[in-house]
């Protein structure tokens, strides 16, 4: 099997992702679109590691995976402190940033 | 044995210094009569040294003595020089205006008396300054430095007129002086650098040696040429631009018997005179000189006929003697033009002091509410006969001499319509100026208070410029010969038959009532109005003023303000209403951000693919 099915899985799970961001409301679910999306990276450095023959892949991957779970606590802690003074996570009512 | 350069120097450098000091240390300047005093010891400075530059000077040597810096330095040598350069007219010149400047100095401080003191250390720190640019202006050996002691004598006479700025009618003249000689001054500066790009020299002895040589251009010469005349119609009050004289009168009158009789009017003779060489080469603007002047000379009489203000019939006066000055350069008689500078420098300082006696002793100029004050100032009265007969050219005072000198040299010069003009002034100018003199000093009327002659200080130089009127007068009668070629011999017995029957009209007009004035006010009504209203000149220029230059004024302000800054407020509106559309897209929401984020990418990726 060449690259190309493992790149194209890895892009129909970036565009799920994606659209798990843009789409849903409420913030836990944004967050766990962003983690489909790192995880449609990861499944490309792995390919790319195993198809160039180069471990340095692999070693990112595992990096990325490590950082995404520190990632993911730093949003969910965020998540519930906006809960907390907001007593709300949709995404629709968070818009101090308005113009 | 000083040589003639350090004398000039010395004669130029004292009142400077009188100034410097007294602009520069306070207390001096408020103590009043001491900078009086400093003010007039250094003016006094100037006139010794004048008198022994004078006195000396042909035998220095060489005809001219000529002292140059070089100055703003150029590529390929300096472009100008500063200098002084002293020949017998400037010599001359330099003794009048240093004398009349130290005799008027010396009368202001008892004619001013009455001022506070800081008042009196300003006037004196003024006068200073004026006898600087006048004797600056006489030596200067170049059109550039010509120029700005020009202006600086411009400035001195703004500052004089206004000296009681408190008073509106004070302030209005000075800033008419101001602008009026500025329109003059505007066409003499352009002329001067006209000249400079065809000549490539400022200096008067470079231009005299090309006009000599026949090497100078003539192509536009005689555009430049009028341009520079221009300067001295403005100075030198000339029609149309002598307007400004008759208001300044509103100055102390020593300042009129200096600047506006004596010394800084007569620059425009002295301009032309000075630079009489170049204006042989263009023969054209001579004769047009010549017309203006005659002319100016005729209608400033005919406007001295109808004023009540003694010093507004003097300034009159003046324009009508400078017209005089004028007519005869415009002739070729420049040695007669020049000498009746001279003698009107001195008999019409005196006149004006002797009319300032008069005013600080009755306290108002209208002539008629003074009346038999010979009686009561008999001093006065005398010195302003002798002034006065001077002015109407009666034999054997100054004015005589050089006023038959003109009137020769305009025959001489072919110029027949000016001198017929000129000949009708002799007759007017005897019979306003015995108007003035009947009216004041003999005809009945009742004066306020109790006049009184003036103090020594003022009296000393009413009778030295008595004397010299007299004088010199009485020296050419007896040394017999002007300076000029004499004309036909049945001009010497016109101009005195013409100024004798002015007297003699003035004394049955005025003393014996013989004759009614107002009958013969009625008889040329039209002009009678018309020279009240000064030939509608003022409001001519008035209207031109609120006319022309306030419309346009008014059109350029609407540009200015419906179009020029209409362009700027459609930029910033536009901008502003830009901005709150592209507000619209700041939602405040993050998805909506990341919508654009993941567009744009979708774009670079779709772009890129492309290429």
């Amino acid at each position: 099997m060449g690259l190309q099915p493992y790149l194209i899985l890895a892009a129909v799970l970036f565009c799920i992702g994606l659209f798990g961001v843009l789409t849903r409301r409420n913030a836990i679910g944004i967050l766990l679109g962003i983690e489909l999306m790192l995880n449609a990276v990861n499944v490309n450095l792995v390919a790319i590691a195993r198809y160039a023959a180069d471990p340095a892949g692999l070693v990112f991957t595992l990096f990325t995976i490590s950082i995404t779970v520190a990632e993911v606590a730093v949003g969910l802690a965020i998540v519930i402190l906006i809960f907390r003074v907001r007593r709300t996570v949709e995404a629709d009512h968070l818009n101090l940033l308005k113009g | 044995m000083i040589d003639a350069g350090t004398l000039a120097l010395a004669a130029l450098g004292l009142p400077f210094g009188a100034f410097v000091l007294l602009a520069v240390v306070a207390p001096l300047r408020r103590a009043g009569r001491a900078a009086g005093a400093l003010s007039v010891a250094a003016v006094g400075g100037s006139l010794l040294a004048a008198l022994i530059l004078w006195r000396t000077f042909p035998e220095a040597g060489a005809d001219t003595v000529e002292l140059a810096w070089s100055w703003l330095p150029a590529e390929g040598g300096a472009l100008a020089t500063v200098g002084v350069l002293v020949d017998s007219v400037a010599a001359v010149m330099l003794v009048l205006v240093a004398l009349v400047s130290f005799l008027v100095q010396l009368y202001s401080l008892g004619y001013l008396e009455d001022e506070t003191a800081p008042a009196l250390g300003r006037y004196f720190a003024y006068h200073s300054l004026f006898a600087f640019s006048m004797i600056g202006l006489v030596l200067a050996s170049n059109f550039l430095q010509m120029f700005i002691f020009w202006e600086l004598v411009g400035l001195c006479s703004y500052l004089l007129i206004g000296f009681w700025y408190a008073k509106p009618e004070a302030a209005r003249a000075a800033v008419k002086a101001f602008w009026v000689t500025k329109a003059g001054d505007l066409g003499f500066i352009l002329g001067i650098v006209l000249l400079w790009a065809q000549a490539g020299t400022f200096g008067f002895s470079e231009l005299f040696k090309m006009a000599d040589d026949k090497t100078l251009p003539l192509g536009g010469l005689s555009l430049i040429m009028f341009l520079i005349y221009l300067g001295a119609v403005g100075k030198s009050a000339q029609f149309p631009l002598h307007v400004w004289l008759p208001d300044a009168m509103e100055g102390p009158t020593p300042v009129s018997a200096l600047i506006h009789a004596a010394t800084m009017v007569a620059a425009g003779v002295y301009l032309v005179t000075r630079a009489y060489p170049l204006f042989l080469q263009t023969p054209d603007v001579l004769v047009l000189i010549g017309w203006v002047g005659a002319f100016s000379a005729l209608l400033a009489a005919t406007l001295g006929l109808v004023q009540a203000d003694i010093k507004r019939v003097l300034a009159y006066s003046t324009v009508s003697q400078l017209g005089y000055m004028m007519a005869a350069l415009g002739a070729g008689a420049v040695g007669a033009g020049f000498f009746h500078l001279l003698t009107h420098g001195l008999f019409k300082a005196l006149l004006f002091l002797g009319a300032g006696a008069v005013i600080h002793a009755v306290g108002t100029n209208d002539i008629w509410k003074m009346g038999r004050l010979f009686g009561a100032m008999p001093q006065t009265g005398i010195v302003f006969l002798v002034g006065t007969l001077a002015l109407a050219g009666i034999w054997p005072f100054a004015g005589f001499f050089s006023k038959d000198a003109i009137l020769a040299g305009v025959w001489e010069g072919g110029l027949t319509v000016p001198f017929l003009m000129l000949a009708l002034t002799v007759f007017l100018t005897a019979f306003y100026m015995f108007r003035v003199v009947f009216v004041v000093f003999f005809a009945t009327g009742h004066a306020e208070g109790h006049p009184h002659d003036p103090p020594l200080v003022m009296g000393g130089p009413l009778w030295t410029l008595a004397g010299l009127t007299a004088g010199v007068g009485i020296l050419f009668a007896v040394g017999g010969g002007g300076e000029e070629a004499h004309g036909p011999s049945w001009i010497s017995p016109l101009s005195l038959g013409l100024a004798l029957a002015g007297i003699a009209f003035a004394w049955l007009t005025y003393q014996r009532r013989a004759v009614s004035a107002e009958m013969l006010a009625r008889r040329v009504r039209p002009l009678y109005v018309a020279a009240l209203r000064k030939f509608w000149l003022d409001d001519l220029y008035g209207g031109i003023y609120r006319g022309v230059i306030l419309g346009l004024s008014w059109v350029v302000g609407w540009v200015d303000r419906y179009l020029v800054d209409g362009l700027v407020n459609l930029a910033s509106a536009w901008t502003m209403r830009g901005g709150d559309r592209l507000r619209r897209i700041q939602t405040g929401r993050a998805q909506d951000y990341l919508y654009g984020v993941a567009f744009g990418l979708l774009l670079v990726i779709v772009w890129s693919y492309w290429h």
